[in-house]
């Protein structure tokens, strides 16, 4: 039981993917203008590679080597298209939203990174705690920089106004604003780690 | 078909919505293999190949098997797997044909099937040429010329990129953020600067 319990933690903050890995950015910048968007961008990637480390780790004894990238690719591709398909039915305005950043769920490096590095060579179960911990991971990096920049940026938290006569800086809910966030957090985390040793 | 299209998807795809700066596609290699010039502008010549050669085969399969067939729920699907197999045709075509080619662009090829940029103007192009799916007239050559335009918009933030880190190799940098952070921050200055060009929104 606690090796699944070590399967799960490493993801969250260990091996983050977001940035101890620095994989899958391009959906992290790009959605992160508000909480509800990053947390339905979270959990439509952890549902992504939680199906996907499964079936992988199911099949992988039947996949031939050579072609072992776009079997991956097809399994993953199919997960997406059942989030995007669901997604459009229950919450079309979230779909909207995140627009054409459903379908580059395919091209998230996190995904396959998962499915080459992790779930083609281990056991169903350690997969299903792999892609659990790393979707959460995830998540919570994408609540993180969603936050800072909802709260700077449009001085509000999931809509609705915390301070009032607090000047916003619009800068921040700009794409650039991401890159900044994200570069000034990593130099953060930079320093924490380096205090420890 | 009307010619000031074109002028407007280049404004639009080179600057407004640059692929890195606006719309994060990339990011990763983006981030990675711009340390020199060189290596940059192999893989950004490579990107623009790819992005224009992906753009012309996935209007081919929208528009004359997923729309005729009523399968456009796959588009995800069918899209990447083309993809994918193009790069790596195109791939085992330069090893064959010119050695000292694949020396410059093979590493990176097989790196671009993962390109969330590839795959993103492929999509985009559905989104903005096909209307209730429906073709709109002289779609095929605004794609096409999408397809270029988001790979010269590559292009430029990657040699950009490159100049300035070529540059930082002599400065003394905080350890903290050094590497890493450090492209993340420049990149968002420079990423403000190209937010001027959104006064040319048409």
């Amino acid at each position: 039981m606690k090796k699944f319990i070590n399967e799960f933690l490493k993801g969250i903050v260990k091996e983050n993917p977001t940035f101890v890995l620095l994989l899958g950015l391009c959906p992290t910048l790009a959605v992160s203008t508000s909480l509800p968007n990053g947390i339905g961008m979270g959990i439509a990637a952890t549902f992504v590679l939680l199906g996907s480390n499964i079936i992988i780790s199911l099949i992988r004894n039947f996949i031939p080597d050579r072609i072992r990238i776009p079997c991956y690719i097809v399994v993953i591709a199919t997960f997406v298209t059942i989030t995007e398909l669901v997604m459009k039915a229950y919450s079309p305005a979230l779909n909207r939203a995140l627009g054409i950043y459903v379908p580059l769920i395919v091209v998230n490096c996190i995904v396959l990174g998962r499915a080459e590095a992790y779930a083609s060579k281990a056991t169903v179960i350690n997969s299903l705690f792999d892609g659990l911990g790393m979707g959460i991971g995830f998540t919570l990096a994408l609540l993180l920089i969603s936050g800072i920049r909802e709260f700077l940026g449009a001085g509000e938290i999931f809509g609705h106004t915390m301070i009032k006569e607090f000047q916003p800086a619009h800068i921040l809910i700009m794409p650039s604003g991401a890159l900044l966030v994200i570069g000034l957090l990593l130099g953060l985390f930079n320093v924490l780690k380096n205090r420890k040793i | 078909m009307n010619p000031a299209q074109f002028l407007t998807i280049f404004i639009s795809a080179v600057f407004i919505y640059n692929v890195i700066f606006s719309r994060f596609l990339g990011l990763c290699s983006f981030i990675a293999i711009s340390k020199e010039t060189k290596p940059a502008l192999a893989m950004s010549l490579s990107v623009m190949f790819v992005t224009t050669m992906s753009s012309v085969i996935t209007w081919f399969i929208y528009r004359f098997l997923l729309i005729p067939f009523g399968l456009t729920y796959l588009r995800t699907i069918s899209f990447i797997l083309v993809i994918a197999t193009f790069v790596q045709f195109v791939e085992m075509v330069i090893r064959k044909i010119s050695p000292p080619l694949y020396r410059f662009f093979g590493i990176y090829l097989p790196l671009i099937t993962v390109n969330c940029a590839v795959l993103g103007v492929a999509v985009l192009n559905i989104d903005m040429f096909f209307v209730n799916n429906k073709a709109v007239a002289g779609s095929f050559y605004y794609s096409l010329f999408q397809g270029i335009c988001v790979g010269l918009g590559y292009t430029l933030a990657m040699l950009l990129m490159s100049g300035i880190r070529e540059r930082l190799d002599l400065c003394n940098i905080p350890k903290a953020v050094k590497d890493f952070p450090l492209a993340f921050i420049i990149a968002s200055i420079m990423g403000l600067s190209f937010l001027g060009f959104n006064g040319f929104r048409f």
